[in-house]
């Protein structure tokens, strides 16, 4: 909690380990948009050994596919869509170098221990405020798998991106921590 | 007495795409008042301080995207479409279903939001948001109600429906919902609205829970004491659970709980549990 940290991608090592669930953050820089479909065609490719259409180790991938952008407007409305979706794909895009992810909702065990084994941080933005978040986007270019409509890479060029880290390269989860001190048992 | 006759009204295709197209659009850009004031009040009682955060930036995104005519979440949803009927209503000018189609097809289009629709299989898009998911029942009277529901795929997949055994009773109803709640967490966009089904077969039951979800945010049962009560029971279980908004833990993880009922087999306890993310979104019109 406090002040929100700014943050700048590409997500160094050292950046990372600074990390702590519960940290609020502002994020800066280029991050990739990539959910469901997308995930099963990179994971795939890595299967195969094929070229990936994004340097992982560099990027920061973003489960969200905008809406259409109107005219006037730099992107549509923008937001988080649920990650456990991507978490079956998730272990090996961080084997492979992946250190950052942006959804919204719990990961699976394997998820977490693939974040602290390779050193990564998922970050929780908060779903169902698309219309604000959209404003902290500068600037979109397609770079990959354009026959998915929304569901593309698209490169995002975000300034102060509100979010908060939920899985820390520690092991910690914020969702887990939260909720509890919250509950009210009977 | 002899019943008074209806006289038969004509009904155009034109206006009932027309009509749907604006309900959607409406309901993707502008929040409902009764959802905006649940969220005040939630942000009055929230004690969690990052709780507190959240519930402020789903009100100032409601008012950004009122203001911009941006949709209010990306996810423009699955077009969910009730539609009343009027047995003395005669449709003309084509018919009912390709034109309420083509009302979904315009507002995606034209109102720019997003296809979230595809093949099971291969994923491919179907590129206008359609088939509309579409329930039709004939009523009396000689008019058309619509009502447009963009429902969102993240909190739809925290739905579930189960046949419970007679014996496990309203505890056993109850015991279902918390836990699927509980399941959910963080992922279905909390705070929540639950719509609850019990009774009828499978499929009524998830009708009954969808249905549920239409009624006004704050709006008790009116119907059936019980079922007012076993609102309120759920309302502070699933508030106690702690996930608060956004799912980082608070006071308020739903706005409220809504129950709906009818008999079912002898050897069934039907229930069905439908999650609605905060942007709860439902407009209609009567033509």
């Amino acid at each position: 909690m406090g002040i929100p940290r700014k943050i700048h991608t590409p997500l160094t090592n050292e950046v990372i380990v600074s990390l702590h669930a519960g940290d609020m953050v502002l994020l800066n820089g280029e991050v990739y948009t990539a959910r469901d479909v997308a995930h099963r065609r990179l994971y795939e490719a890595l299967i195969k050994g094929e070229t990936l259409p994004i340097d992982l180790s560099k990027a920061v991938i973003f489960y969200a596919a905008p809406a259409p952008t109107p005219p006037g407007k730099v992107i549509g409305s923008i937001g988080p869509t649920t990650s456990y979706r991507m978490d079956f794909f998730t272990p090996k895009l961080i084997e492979n170098g992946l250190k950052g992810m942006i959804g919204k909702g719990n990961r699976s065990e394997e998820v977490v221990q693939a974040i602290k084994k390779h050193g990564a941080v998922y970050f929780g933005a908060i779903g169902g405020i698309a219309a604000l978040t959209a404003q902290c986007v500068k600037k979109v270019e397609l770079i990959a798998y354009e026959d998915l409509g929304p569901e593309a890479i698209r490169k995002l060029t975000i300034v102060d991106f509100p979010a908060i880290v939920i899985n820390d390269a520690e092991g910690n989860d914020l969702y887990d921590q939260a909720q509890k001190k919250w509950r009210i048992n009977h | 007495m002899e019943k008074k006759t209806k006289k038969v009204r004509q009904i155009d295709c034109k206006l009932i795409t027309a009509t749907v197209k604006k309900l959607f659009i409406k309901a993707n850009t502008i929040l409902g008042d009764d959802v905006v004031q649940a969220l005040r009040s939630a942000l009055a009682s929230e004690e969690s301080a990052t709780g507190k955060q959240v519930l402020e930036k789903m009100i100032e995104n409601a008012n950004i995207a009122c203001r911009e005519k941006m949709p209010i979440c990306q996810d423009t949803g699955l077009a969910v479409v009730f539609i009343e009927v009027g047995q003395d209503a005669h449709i003309v000018g084509g018919d009912l279903r390709t034109a309420i189609e083509e009302g979904v097809r315009l507002a995606y289009a034209e109102g720019f939001l997003r296809k979230s629709v595809c093949d099971p299989f291969t994923r491919k898009n179907t590129e206008d948001n359609t088939p509309a998911i579409i329930h039709i029942d004939i009523v009396e009277g000689n008019r058309l109600k619509i009502i447009a529901m963009p429902k969102g795929g993240g909190s739809e997949n925290m739905s579930a429906a189960q046949m419970l055994v007679p014996a496990a009773g309203s505890e056993g109803i109850k015991k279902f919902v918390v836990e699927k709640v509980a399941h959910a967490g963080a992922n279905p966009c909390p705070p929540v609205i639950i719509g609850v089904g019990i009774g009828g077969s499978l499929e009524e039951a998830c009708i009954l829970a969808k249905k549920a979800l239409l009624r006004p945010v704050g709006e008790k049962n009116k119907r059936d004491e019980r079922l007012a009560q076993m609102e309120k029971e759920l309302y502070k279980s699933i508030n106690d659970l702690g996930i608060g908004p956004g799912g980082l833990g608070g006071r308020i993880s739903a706005l409220a709980v809504n129950v709906e009922m009818m008999p079912c087999h002898i050897a069934s306890l039907p229930v069905a549990v439908n999650i609605q993310c905060h942007v709860a979104r439902h407009k209609e019109l009567t033509i």
